[in-house]
C-alpha cells in the first residue's frame, strides 16, 4: 500500500531524513519509535504533504500513485490522514461543520454524492461511540478550549467519519493520562481493518500495549537503523536509546 | 517569501464580480460644484424652496470647512470641481408601478442578483433601488400601505410627506455636522426614506439596493428612517459599483429616529469597487451613519459587513439619550489588496441605564490598512451605562495592517465600561490541518474567516448572511492557492 524509497528530506537546508526504506501492506500496523530528534514527526509530515519539508531525493508511493506528487489536500482524499501531535484551534468553526466540509470535499473527490445533514448526523452518532466521545464537544468550535485528551480524542473521531487507508499517528500518546490513551487506542483498534495500515510515531512503548504493532522500526539520525517485532519496543523500554546509538556508531566505525 | 504569503497572495487576487456598466441614457447635471449647481438640482427635482435653502446653507458650511484628515488613510486629494453631481437614468415618465420601469434598468438590477420583479416579492423583502443619483423604483409599496408603513423614495417623500422630511431631515446628522456629510446635504440626489408608524412591527425586511454607474459621479444618496413608539422594523442596504479606473466618491448619510419602545435594525453589505489588484480605481466611500434613540427603552442596532470601497471612512453611530435605550454595533471590515478602511462607532450615552454593545472585527489581507476607531462617551446624566466593546484584528500574511483606536471617555463614576481586545493571524499551520482532512485552502480560508465573524454575520438577517458569507470568501478568494 506504502512504498518508501530512500527518502530524503531537508528542512530550510537542515537534512532530517537521510535515506528511509519502509514496506507498508494492508492491514499492518507499524511503529516508528526513536529518540528526540531522529526525524519521528518529519516522516509523518513528509508523509502528509507538509510544505516547509523539501523532499531532496527518493520516492514514496501510495496504492500505486507517486505520493510526493499530490497536494495534500489530495493525498487525504485519496486516503492519508495524519493525527496531529498538536491539532490546532479554529475560533468559530463547529467540529459539525468542519468535518462535514471535509467529508463532502473528499467524497467530491471520489465522484460521491455529497452527505445531507440528516445523513452525516447519522454517521457522526455512529462514530461517537467508537470513540466515545461527548456531543458537546463537537457542536464547540473546533480545538478551542478543549483538554489535550479532548483534542486527541477527537482526531481520532475525525479519523473514524473518515475512514482512511493510512492512518499516521503523531505522538497521539504524548500528554494523555492513562485512561484516555485507553480510549484512544481502543478507537484505533477498532478502526483496524484488512484493508487499512496505521503508522504508530511515539517516543515510548507504553501506547504499543495497547495498539499492539506487527512491526517496530527504530529511527535514528533520519534513517531506520533497526526494525523487529513488537519484542523490539519492550528492548528500548527497558534499555533507553542509547545502545542504539551505540550500536550505529560501531557499525560506522 | 514563506508560504503563508504565498497561498495569502494568490487567494487575495480574485476580480470583482460587480464590475460591469451599462450604456442608458442619462440626464446629468454639468460638472463642478457651486450654487447654481445645487439650484438646478433642486429644479429638477422639484422641490420646495425651503429644501433649497437648506441646501444651500450646507454648502455655503461646507466651503467654509476642511477635509478631514485625521481618518488613517490616504488618497490624493479630491478635486470636487472636476465632479459631476446628479446623473439620472432617463425614464420616459415617471413609473407607477414596477412593471412600468424600462426593462434595461431592471436588467441591471437582474444582473446584480436583485430583482425588482417576481424573486423578491416571493422571499418578502420590500426593495427601493437606487441607480447613481435616483431611485428607479420600490417594490411592495402597496402592502406597506396598508399598515400605514412608508417605504418610498427620498424625491418621493419629500413630495408626498413634506411635513415629515421637514421635522426630521438633519436632526441626527445636522446639515454641518461634518465636512462628507455637509457636501452631502447639499447636493444629494435620492436616497430611501422609511416611516414605520406608532406600534407597527414591519413584517418585511426593507432593502435599498444603491448602484453606482455613471462614470466620474459621485452617489450622494440620503436614508432617512423613522421608527414611532413601539415600532419595529429590520433595513438592509446593499452596494455595488462598476470597476473603473478612476476613484469615485460615494458620501452619503444615513439618520435613524428611534421613539419610545422602537427598534430599528440596520444592515448593510457594502460592496462597492475596491478598485484592483494594484490599487488603481475603487470608490472612496465616506459615510455619515447615525441613529438617536430618542425614546426611553428604544433600540438601535448596526451590522455591517464592509468588503469593497478603496478607501472606507465610517461610524455608524448611535446618541442614547432615552433611559434604558439601547445601541449596537456589530461590524466585520475587510481589506485586501490596496484597500484601506477607517471604521468604527461612537456610542454617546446621554440617558440612565443605557447599554451599548460593540463587536468588531476586522481581516486585512494583501497591503491593506484596517482600523478600528470607536468611541465611548458616558455623559453626566448617565446613571448606571453600560458599554461592551471587542475588537479583534486577524491579519492574513505579512504586508498588511491592523491598527485599533478605542477612545473611552467617562463623566460619570457609576458607569461600567469594558473593552476587549485580540489580534490573530490566519496560520499556515490552520490552513495544513483543514488540507489535511481534504479541505482545499480556499474553502479552509473562507471557513476560518466565516468562524472568526460568526458573531457579526449571526446578527444578519438569514438571507443577506448567506450572502455575506460568501461575499466575505470571495473578497478574499486568490489569496490561497
Amino acid at each position: 500500500m506504502l512504498s518508501i524509497k530512500n527518502l530524503h528530506a531537508s528542512v530550510e537546508g537542515t537534512a532530517i531524513l537521510n535515506g528511509i526504506n519502509l514496506e507498508i501492506k494492508p492491514g499492518e500496523v507499524h511503529a516508528i519509535m526513536g529518540p528526540n530528534g531522529s526525524g519521528k514527526s518529519t516522516l509523518a509530515s513528509v508523509l502528509a504533504g507538509r510544505e516547509e519539508y523539501e523532499v531532496t531525493a527518493g520516492e514514496v508511493t501510495f496504492k500505486g500513485k507517486d505520493l510526493l506528487d499530490l497536494s495534500p489536500e489530495d493525498r487525504a482524499r485519496e486516503g492519508v490522514f495524519l493525527a496531529f501531535q498538536y491539532p490546532v484551534e479554529i475560533p468559530g468553526v463547529s467540529s459539525t461543520n468542519f468535518l462535514r466540509t471535509a467529508v463532502n470535499q473528499v467524497r467530491e473527490y471520489r465522484g460521491q454524492e455529497p452527505l445531507d445533514a440528516v445523513k452525516f448526523l447519522s454517521l457522526m452518532k455512529e462514530k461517537m461511540k467508537l470513540v466515545e466521545i461527548d456531543q458537546k464537544l463537537l457542536s464547540r468550535a473546533l480545538n478551542e478550549g478543549f483538554s489535550g485528551g479532548e483534542k486527541k480524542k477527537n482526531e481520532i473521531f475525525q479519523m473514524a467519519v473518515l475512514e482512511p487507508t493510512l492512518s499516521i499517528l503523531d505522538e497521539t500518546d504524548s500528554g494523555l493520562d492513562i485512561d484516555a490513551l485507553k480510549v484512544v487506542a481502543n478507537g484505533v483498534n477498532q478502526l483496524k481493518s484488512k484493508d487499512n495500515a496505521t503508522i504508530v510515531v511515539t517516543h515510548y512503548q507504553r501506547l504499543l500495549d495497547y495498539i499492539v504493532p506487527d512491526y517496530v522500526h527504530v529511527l535514528f539520525n533520519g534513517r531506520i537503523v533497526k526494525s523487529g517485532t513488537k519484542a523490539l519496543a519492550l528492548e528500548l523500554e527497558e534499555k533507553g536509546y542509547d545502545w542504539i546509538k551505540d550500536e550505529v556508531a560501531g557499525t560506522a566505525v | 517569501m514563506s508560504k503563508d504569503n504565498e497561498i495569502l497572495e494568490e487567494f487575495t487576487s480574485k476580480e470583482y464580480e460587480h464590475g460591469w456598466s451599462v450604456n442608458y441614457e442619462a440626464d446629468e447635471a454639468p460638472v463642478g460644484l457651486n450654487e447654481d449647481i445645487i439650484r438646478w438640482i433642486s429644479s429638477k427635482k422639484e422641490e420646495p424652496q425651503w429644501l433649497l435653502d437648506w441646501r444651500l446653507k450646507a454648502f455655503r458650511h461646507w466651503e467654509k470647512m476642511e477635509e478631514p484628515t485625521w481618518p488613517n488613510v490616504s488618497y490624493p486629494k479630491i478635486d470636487y470641481q472636476s465632479l459631476r453631481y446628479y446623473s439620472a437614468p432617463k425614464q420616459k415618465s415617471k413609473p407607477k408601478s414596477i412593471d412600468e420601469i424600462d426593462p434595461e434598468l431592471l436588467k441591471i438590477y437582474e444582473r446584480l442578483g436583485i430583482s425588482l420583479n417576481e424573486q423578491k416579492r416571493l422571499q418578502g423583502i420590500a426593495v427601493d433601488a437606487v441607480l447613481d443619483s435616483v431611485s428607479v423604483g420600490t417594490t411592495f409599496k402597496d402592502t406597506l400601505s396598508k399598515l400605514g408603513v412608508v417605504f418610498c423614495s427620498f424625491s418621493e417623500a419629500v413630495k408626498e410627506h413634506p411635513e415629515l422630511v421637514k421635522k426630521y431631515l438633519g436632526s441626527v446628522v445636522p446639515a454641518t455636522d461634518n465636512y462628507f456629510a455637509a457636501l452631502n446635504s447639499a447636493v444629494f440626489s435620492d436616497g430611501s426614506f422609511c416611516y414605520i408608524p406608532k406600534g407597527v412591527r414591519c413584517p418585511m425586511e426593507l432593502s435599498t439596493y444603491f448602484r453606482i454607474n455613471a462614470a466620474n459621479t459621485g452617489q450622494f444618496e440620503r436614508t432617512l428612517i423613522i421608527a414611532e413608539d413601539k415600532s419595529y422594523v429590520s433595513y438592509l442596504e446593499g452596494c455595488t459599483a462598476p470597476q473603473r479606473d478612476e476613484n469615485q466618491l460615494h458620501a452619503a448619510v444615513v439618520e435613524i429616529y428611534a421613539a419610545e419602545n422602537a427598534e430599528v435594525k440596520y444592515s448593510t453589505v457594502q460592496n462597492w469597487f475596491p478598485g484592483d489588484k494594484n490599487g488603481k480605481g475603487g470608490i472612496y466611500n465616506f459615510v455619515t451613519k447615525r441613529g438617536i434613540c430618542a425614546g426611553d427603552y428604544s433600540k438601535i442596532s448596526w451590522t455591517q459587513v464592509e468588503t469593497g470601497s478603496a478607501v472606507t471612512w465610517k461610524y455608524p453611530s448611535c446618541i442614547l439619550k432615552g433611559d434604558h435605550s439601547i445601541g449596537e454595533f456589530y461590524s466585520v471590515a475587510v481589506t485586501n489588496n490596496y484597500q484601506q478602511a477607517d471604521t468604527g462607532t461612537k456610542m454617546i450615552h446621554i440617558g440612565k441605564n443605557t447599554k451599548s454593545r460593540i463587536v468588531s472585527k476586522g481581516i486585512s489581507a494583501g497591503k491593506s490598512q484596517n482600523s478600528y476607531r470607536g468611541q465611548v462617551q458616558i455623559m453626566k446624566r448617565a446613571v448606571n451605562a453600560r458599554n461592551f466593546s471587542q475588537c479583534d484584528s486577524l491579519l492574513m500574511g505579512n504586508n498588511c495592517g491592523a491598527h485599533t483606536f478605542p477612545y473611552i471617555d467617562i463623566h460619570n463614576s457609576t458607569a461600567q465600561v469594558e473593552h476587549e481586545a485580540t489580534t490573530s493571524k490566519i496560520g499556515e499551520d490552520q490552513i495544513f490541518y483543514c488540507n489535511q482532512r481534504g479541505i482545499d485552502s480556499e474553502d479552509a480560508v473562507a471557513l476560518i474567516v466565516n468562524g472568526y465573524a460568526k458573531e457579526v454575520l449571526n446578527q444578519l438577517p438569514m438571507e443577506f448572511a448567506v450572502e455575506a458569507q460568501k461575499l466575505l470568501a470571495l473578497t478574499l478568494e486568490g489569496s490561497v492557492g
